[in-house]
């Protein structure tokens, strides 16, 4: 039974926030910011989400640069610092490097589950904690359809529903033998595998994850997949196996045990001397291979926990049963029910060059999250943010100083877009950061977006993108080598649509 | 701890007595090997090749209306058509449509240029993609599938002509 003094009993809401991670939390902060009534319920005992329990090795991937070129506090600080929230009031901002022992810039999980809970404290944000999502429907309401939640504590009422429940439902795929194996998630002490052959089935940055806290104990560590190992240091995206991890693929190619293949499994089997034996097919052209280990851990990822929604219709796709999404975290499929949070990644945006968007971060989710807020607001609520008017003359400095500085722009770079549109007085409104597919897929009065974004190459830089007459054209700039993006190239880019949106 | 396995050499598609699954395969994606293999474009490869393939390439979803492609905007990528139909569109005119096993994006990426076209989900659209920076690498690395391409830009390219004569 649920304490009697929870927030949020069951009942009817206009918008029922599901989850009590990072993605929840900002959700949850950025339309209370905004007046918009809502519920937050969460089946966990406290806030943190994943973080209360991962990464396996306990320290993040995301970093947060105590001591950065910005001041701590500032906006501009939030691109140095990847994990900590969005809060408006000073005692909400840069909390992560406060909590931080200074033995390292990534923080330990510990660490950002403290970061997180301070968050909530200091916000003073309400959620109901032991909440299960068991199920959901449909159902007709006075003011026209509406979800029905349910819960182990009953049933929540809402038209709007946004889930936020993370990437975190272990998945072991099928296979031949594949019960032999234990997952992630099950991973023991590592010192239980002192002197044991260790078969790890996936190659990004969870199995690799784990090979790095091995290496001081397995025998003989050998990990698969039917595709290449990619690093970030090779791809210059978040897309790849992480720096910290690259240690077990030097082993490899220095020969000293650690064996990278890659190969499909056929199967594997329980050996007559209590061995597993895995049978592997090779996919680069090599003969096919046994492995006989002792243990086989499959860090073959998380699924998405959607509960009952694909049954309600909510299309999914990829290996992590991602909802598929608008620019706006609604799913394609089920209007009214949105994602925040690592789900958010779902809704890929443009990916030129294929590199993704930080969504399935928190130094992506948290802008995410604010944006879709506002959203919420302004189509589901009528609450109108501030469209200042920027004269044509100001439009330049304001943009550049935009590119500069907005943390949105540089974490969520060729994902989300600073848009302003043509007014009828003739200047620009500053209609803020919106998703960028979105901006280059709707139709509308003139505009300059400007974002920032990445080629693979290594370069960052500023690319404007013009609305005239309904015509898109994009403009990349010249790239900084000290990544100032706010250059004179810039400058004149934007000075000229200014001009030329004031002259109609 | 690690042999190779007896008389088991990779010299062309193994049989399907044992399926061949893979560390991301999901319900449905031993499937999406199936699918893949009755592709014209993925016809010469085994089956752990087409597993690699299912792990290279990533899966993306596309709303009815949704644009895939974008005509005169850089860093697109190579798409294969898994189900559903979209239309190419050239400044509002729709040209050709795509279908299930049909691919497009190729052409920009090889030329190192934007697309001239739109390419836009008719109804809701599954494909493969493969971000433009790896497709030379992946075409090197896989030169069957790279002849296939050739077949089809060849078909696409006397169509032209005979059109234009």
């Amino acid at each position: 039974m649920a304490e009697l003094s929870a927030p949020f009993p069951p009942g009817g809401y206009p918008v029922v926030v599901i989850g009590s991670g990072p993605g929840a939390i900002q959700v949850s902060y950025s339309l209370r910011r905004l007046g918009v009534e809502h519920a937050v319920i969460s089946a966990d005992p406290s806030p943190g989400g994943m973080f209360r329990r991962w990464p396996f090795l306990q320290r993040l991937l995301s970093w947060t640069k105590p001591h950065a070129p910005v001041e701590r506090g500032t906006r501009a600080y939030e691109r140095y610092d990847w994990n900590s929230l969005l809060g408006e009031e000073p005692a909400t901002r840069a909390l992560q490097p406060g909590l931080m022992d200074g033995s390292s810039y990534f923080p330990s999980r510990a660490e950002m589950e403290a970061n997180l809970v301070a968050f909530v404290d200091r916000a003073g944000l309400a959620i109901r904690y032991n909440c299960r999502w068991t199920g959901t429907s449909r159902e007709s309401g006075p003011d026209g359809d509406r979800f029905a939640i349910e819960t182990t504590d009953g049933i929540y009422r809402c038209g709007t529903m946004v889930v936020a429940v993370g990437v975190a439902e272990a998945h072991t795929p099928p296979g031949p033998g594949m019960e032999l194996t234990h997952h992630y998630a099950d991973v023991r002490p590592v010192e239980t595998y002192a002197g044991r052959r260790v078969f790890i089935v996936g190659k990004q940055n969870s199995g690799f994850e784990l090979a790095t806290g091995l290496l001081p104990w397995a025998r003989q560590i050998v990990l698969a997949s039917p595709s290449q190992a990619r690093l970030s240091v090779e791809t210059r995206s978040l897309v790849g196996v992480r720096a910290r991890y690259v240690q077990p693929y030097e082993d490899h190619v220095l020969g000293g045990g650690v064996t990278v293949l890659d190969a499909a499994i056929d199967r594997i089997e329980q050996g007559s001397g209590g061995e597993l034996v895995a049978h592997l097919r090779r996919t680069d052209g090599g003969a096919d291979l046994v492995i006989e280990v002792d243990d086989v851990i499959a860090a073959t990822g998380f699924v998405t926990p959607l509960v009952d929604l694909p049954a309600l219709g909510v299309t999914t796709f990829g290996a992590s049963l991602l909802p598929a999404q608008t620019p706006w975290w609604e799913s394609v499929s089920v209007p009214g029910i949105f994602f925040a949070g690592t789900i958010g990644q779902g809704a890929k945006g443009l990916r030129k060059y294929g590199i993704p968007a930080n969504s399935g971060a928190v130094h992506g989710a948290r802008y995410n999250a604010r944006v879709l807020a506002t959203h919420l607001a302004r189509t589901r609520f009528e609450i109108e943010p501030e469209r200042p008017i920027i004269a044509p003359e100001a439009v330049a400095s304001f943009m550049a100083n935009e590119l500069a500085e907005s943390p949105e722009l540089f974490h969520q770079r060729g994902y989300l877009a600073h848009v302003l549109t043509a007014d009828s007085s003739g200047g620009l409104r500053d209609d803020g950061i919106q998703p960028l597919a979105h901006v280059l897929d709707s139709e509308g009065p003139d505009a300059i977006v400007t974002s920032l974004e990445a080629d693979g190459s290594g370069a960052i830089f500023p690319v404007i993108y013009s609305r005239l007459g309904g015509r898109v054209v994009e403009r990349a700039i010249e790239p900084d080598p000290l990544l100032r993006f706010d250059t004179t190239d810039t400058r004149m880019a934007i000075a000229d649509l200014a001009s030329r949106i004031a002259a109609g | 701890m690690l042999r190779r396995a007896a008389g088991a050499v990779n010299t062309g598609r193994l049989p399907r007595r044992a399926r061949v699954w893979h560390h991301a395969s999901m319900v449905g994606r031993e499937e999406l090997v199936d699918a893949i293999a009755g592709f014209t474009l993925f016809a010469d490869l085994t089956d752990p090749q087409l597993a690699g393939i299912v792990h290279t390439f990533e899966e993306a979803v596309f709303a009815e209306g949704e644009r895939v492609l974008r005509q005169g905007l850089t860093g697109s990528g190579f798409y294969v058509v898994l189900d559903g139909e979209a239309a190419v569109v050239i400044d509002g005119t729709e040209r050709a449509r795509l279908a299930r096993g049909d691919f497009f994006g190729e052409v920009s990426i090889v030329l190192g240029e934007s697309p001239i076209a739109d390419v836009v989900a008719l109804r809701p659209l599954r494909c493969l993609v493969l971000a433009g920076p790896r497709v030379e690498g992946f075409l090197i690395d896989h030169p069957r599938v790279m002849y296939r391409m050739l077949q089809v830009q060849a078909r696409r390219l006397r169509a032209a002509n005979r059109w234009r004569s």
